[in-house]
């Protein structure tokens, strides 16, 4: 019987251009799972198949999947939005998540759905496809590039490129370990030092002409342990880019630890062989690559330059609503393109609902030039090429949907991983520490002070670092304390990490019971205000501070520990209960943990 | 395929152009299970009102056929019903209809909101009607109870409860399923084509000929839709625990969690 159908209106709204999807991988997720559930393959082997194909187990349990998308450099268009608000509302929990990777994440899906999942992104022309596993993740690139002031060139279509030749390349489907790359626009959006490889477009010259290249950094990565990355060269032109990322994944696949997951991560093998032998090793595989493949290779590059869509502007002057222009401030950014400006979603720890979707993919309709989202850096969403007279009108649509928060480019916008709330190794729910940190923070306006603009708060649930605590001005990561038989959620706090030109690690401070985390904020935001120089912000303060130029009254990170004792303290349990009890629990706290799949 | 022949006889779901050519011939009967309020705004020509929470005021085998035989619903007579909520309130109103032993219910596979979106007639009219005689012939083979649902699945039954995800990993009843009700429309449609509800139920390695009860949160609505989606792939084995999880939770009966993880905080809700 034929179905009651509506015809969907045609629109001039641009659509994905690449199909990184295959209908095929659906299908054989589908048998596989069939194959697993009747014990016809072993768990470690439907496991590695499972996250080559971007579903991670859940926590507790691995009957429910964390769906990771691979939205390469984070470019989505609406329809796909919308077919992302369906899934979600169909087979996951109604919300979707968007990770400091660009991607988006579906969390607790059912093992028996995930091909449906992967089915319904391939229709839409998205992928999971080495979203997990020991791959080349998705390669990010700045949600502002082709728009920032201060970039050489547009570096997109390098990451698109790049992607189109390694996607489903025999060469990365069995790396030691993961693996990624991150283009960026300019030194300050984007983390070039804190990835395996990282790309700075930069102009250059070779014999005599000038010609586009990149700084690329090798080496860097957040973890565990994490490090900065080392410049090969003075440039590299890009031409040489393709074989240069080819020669480095090579030399990784070959000499990487494959004996000790924890050690398994390229920067691993860069540290110990040091970094002067692992640059020769790298330039002199890129020589032999070049001398002995009998054909070029060259990064496809779309140089084609993109008309933009002229967009309806109304001519009636909206009313312009309340606290536009604080969101304003906070909110947009110039772009170098006259006129135009890009506006970002300040979300909750990255979460937003299948309805918020479908408003986000709207919007992108009627007031973006260009007909996408990007996907940024800090679980957020950026509307790029929107007319600076239309943006109280974009305003005032977010409103309607509670998308309308301010602090989205502020220290108000708060990171946190998925913790507790679905990750295997989570100690605390940092997820929800990070919403409950935010929602205070706009509360308090904190948004609205200068001084703390380009400073950040990242919050991860265990020591591993997916919530970026380490490049956060103020970044914690979360684990367990004692007061006699009593535990409750502690988080080691860290101070003055920076991921642009001066990119460096936060330093270990103290340690802060999840419960006094805004609290111990507050406090540093106040003896930073007593303390500084005029004109001088958080994050530079906290700089001086760790470089031993402080003062007048703190002169080292152990003074303001001093400080924060007060603060820190623990109560006991007769004197207040709730401190034992993590964000989102009501019961005691304790720690429980599974086996992580990051190694996988 | 035997299902065949019997799809002929009950129809799960009437699209919109056969339910109009039907309410021109006037061989049949819709209902509307909204509210009074809205159903006097609009709504399809000819509908008769039934509102949800009338029927669940008293849903006793009497009264429901007092209800068919006041509407003028005769043994043979076809009933369409419609709702505006997924199709889920419709379904419940077409089971108590089948319980009662009327076999020839459908439920119109668009909502009242999309049938207006597609620009079909409808009227604020309230057809008269002419009571009519119908038998009770109760068919308990559609129903599940608190007390059959454990024997059940000792002997394989499967039960699938209908909430949405959140609900049900905060609890359900022990050894369940969980098909969101979500997932059984698509886009416009409250039931997703045959291939595709297909698909979702091989997934899960369900066999066409398993005993199956469906139940959600209070009364039998989300799970009532779950039960039309089985239906409408022909599995004839398939119970509707109409009191559901609420009754169970009353009962103090066993629950069972997702234990150890905050998953509510990842809802933007
Ligand atoms: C030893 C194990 C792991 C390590 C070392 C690790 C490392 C990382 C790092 C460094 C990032 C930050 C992105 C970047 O800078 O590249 C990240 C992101 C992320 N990781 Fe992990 N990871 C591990 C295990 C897991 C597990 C078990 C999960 C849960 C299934 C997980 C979920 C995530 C998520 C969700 C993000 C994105 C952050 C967000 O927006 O929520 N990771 N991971
Ligand atoms: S930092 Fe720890 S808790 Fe957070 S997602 Fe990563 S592994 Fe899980």
């Amino acid at each position: 019987m034929s179905n009651t159908s509506i015809q969907s209106k045609p629109d001039n709204v641009p659509k994905h251009k690449i199909n990184w999807g295959r209908l095929e991988e659906a299908e054989r997720f589908s048998e596989m799972v069939k194959l697993f559930r009747q014990g016809k393959i072993n768990r470690d082997d439907f496991r590695r198949f499972r996250l080559q194909h971007g579903a991670y187990g859940s926590r507790m349990t691995d009957d429910y999947s964390m769906i990771r998308l691979k939205l390469p450099a984070g470019e989505v268009y609406s329809e796909q939005l919308e077919k992302i608000a369906d899934l979600s509302e169909q087979f996951s929990i109604g919300s979707a998540h968007v990770s400091t990777r660009q991607n988006f994440q579906l969390h607790w899906v059912a093992l028996e759905d995930v091909s449906e999942v992967l089915r319904g992104l391939a229709e839409s022309g998205m992928t999971t496809r080495e979203a997990c596993g020991n791959s080349v993740r998705s390669i990010m690139c700045s949600p502002l590039a082709g728009v920032c002031p201060d970039e050489v060139f547009d570096p997109t279509p390098y990451a698109v490129g790049a992607t189109k030749f390694l996607l489903r390349n025999p060469l990365c489907q069995a790396l030691p370990r993961k693996f990624k790359i991150n283009f960026t626009c300019c030194e300050k959006h984007g983390m070039a030092r804190m990835v395996d490889i990282g790309l700075i477009p930069q102009q250059g010259e070779v014999n005599g002409k000038p010609q586009r290249g990149f700084k690329v950094f090798l080496g860097g990565g957040l973890g565990a342990q994490s490090f900065v990355g080392h410049q090969l060269e003075p440039f590299t032109s890009e031409d040489e880019v393709l074989y240069t990322i080819v020669s480095v994944i090579r030399i990784f696949d070959r000499l990487g630890n494959r004996e000790n997951m924890a050690r398994a991560r390229m920067r691993y093998l860069v540290n110990e062989m040091g970094w002067e032998k692992f640059q020769n090793l790298v330039l002199k595989e890129r020589a032999m690559i070049k001398m002995l493949l009998s054909v070029i290779i060259k990064l496809e590059v779309d140089k084609t330059v993109e008309s933009m869509r002229k967009i309806s502007i109304s001519s009636e002057i909206p009313s312009v609503p309340q606290g536009y222009a604080r969101w304003v401030k906070s909110n947009t950014f110039k772009q170098k393109q006259p006129g135009f400006s890009c506006v970002f979603l300040t979300l909750e720890s990255g979460d937003v609902t299948s309805n918020q979707l479908r408003a986000i993919a709207d919007i992108a309709r009627e007031f973006t030039a260009d007909g996408q989202i990007r996907n940024g850096f800090t679980q957020d969403m950026v509307f790029r090429w929107v007319r600076d007279e239309d943006l109280p009108r974009v305003y005032s649509k977010l409103l309607e949907v509670g998308l309308a928060n301010p602090g989205a480019l502020t220290m108000a916008s708060v990171v946190g991983c998925s913790g507790t709330t679905s990750c295997n190794l989570a100690l605390t729910n940092s997820h929800r520490l990070a919403k409950e940190v935010q929602r205070k923070f706009i509360e308090l306006k904190i948004d609205e002070d200068d001084d703390l603009r380009n400073s950040t708060i990242k919050i991860s649930g265990c020591p591993n670092s997916c919530g970026q605590h380490e490049i956060a001005t103020i970044g914690f990561y979360g684990g367990g304390g004692r007061l006699g038989k009593d535990m409750y959620p502690l988080y080691s706090m860290s101070l003055g990490g920076r991921a642009d030109e001066t990119t460096t690690l936060g330093h270990s401070c103290t340690k802060v019971p999840a419960k006094r985390v805004i609290p111990t904020i507050l406090k540093i935001v106040e003896i930073f205000k007593s303390d500084k120089k005029s004109g001088e912000t958080l994050d530079l303060w906290v700089k001086r501070v760790i470089e031993g130029n402080g003062g007048p009254t703190i002169k080292s990170l152990d003074d303001i520990k001093e400080l924060l004792k007060p603060v820190v303290i623990a109560p006991t349990k007769d004197q207040d209960e709730d401190f034992y009890a993590d964000y989102g629990s009501d019961g005691s706290y304790h720690t429980k943990t599974g086996r992580g799949e990051c190694a996988a | 395929m035997c299902g065949l022949s019997k799809e002929k006889t009950t129809r799960v779901t009437v699209d919109a152009d056969k339910l109009r050519s039907e309410i021109r011939d006037k061989s049949v009967k819709v209902l509307d299970i909204r509210k009074e309020d809205d159903y006097k705004q609009g709504h399809i020509p000819g509908a008769i009102n039934l509102p949800l929470a009338s029927l669940l005021a008293d849903d006793s085998p009497d009264k429901v056929l007092q209800y068919a035989q006041s509407f003028g619903i005769g043994d043979e007579t076809p009933v369409v019903v419609y709702d505006d909520t997924f199709g889920a309130l419709a379904s419940r109103v077409a089971w108590t209809l089948e319980y009662i032993g009327h076999e020839d219910v459908s439920l119109l596979d668009v909502t009242y909101g999309t049938w207006k979106k597609l620009g079909l007639e409808t009227s604020s009219e309230i057809p008269s009607t002419v009571k009519t005689n119908h038998s009770l012939k109760l068919q308990p083979q559609i129903l599940a109870t608190s007390d059959y649902l454990v024997p059940a699945k000792e002997k394989g039954a499967i039960l699938v409860d209908n909430r949405e995800r959140l609900n049900y990993l905060e609890q359900h009843i022990p050894g369940a399923i969980n098909i969101p009700y979500r997932m059984l429309a698509s886009g416009q449609n409250i039931l997703r084509p045959k291939e595709d509800l297909r698909r979702l139920i091989q997934n899960r390695n369900i066999a066409p000929d398993s005993e199956i009860i469906t139940y959600c949160g209070s009364v039998g609505t989300l799970s009532g839709l779950g039960y039309y989606a089985l239906k409408s792939l022909g599995m004839d084995n398939v119970k509707l625990y109409v009191r559901s999880f609420k009754e169970w939770k009353s009962l103090e009966k066993p629950i069972e969690k997702q234990n150890d993880a905050n998953y509510w905080d990842l809802s933007a809700e």
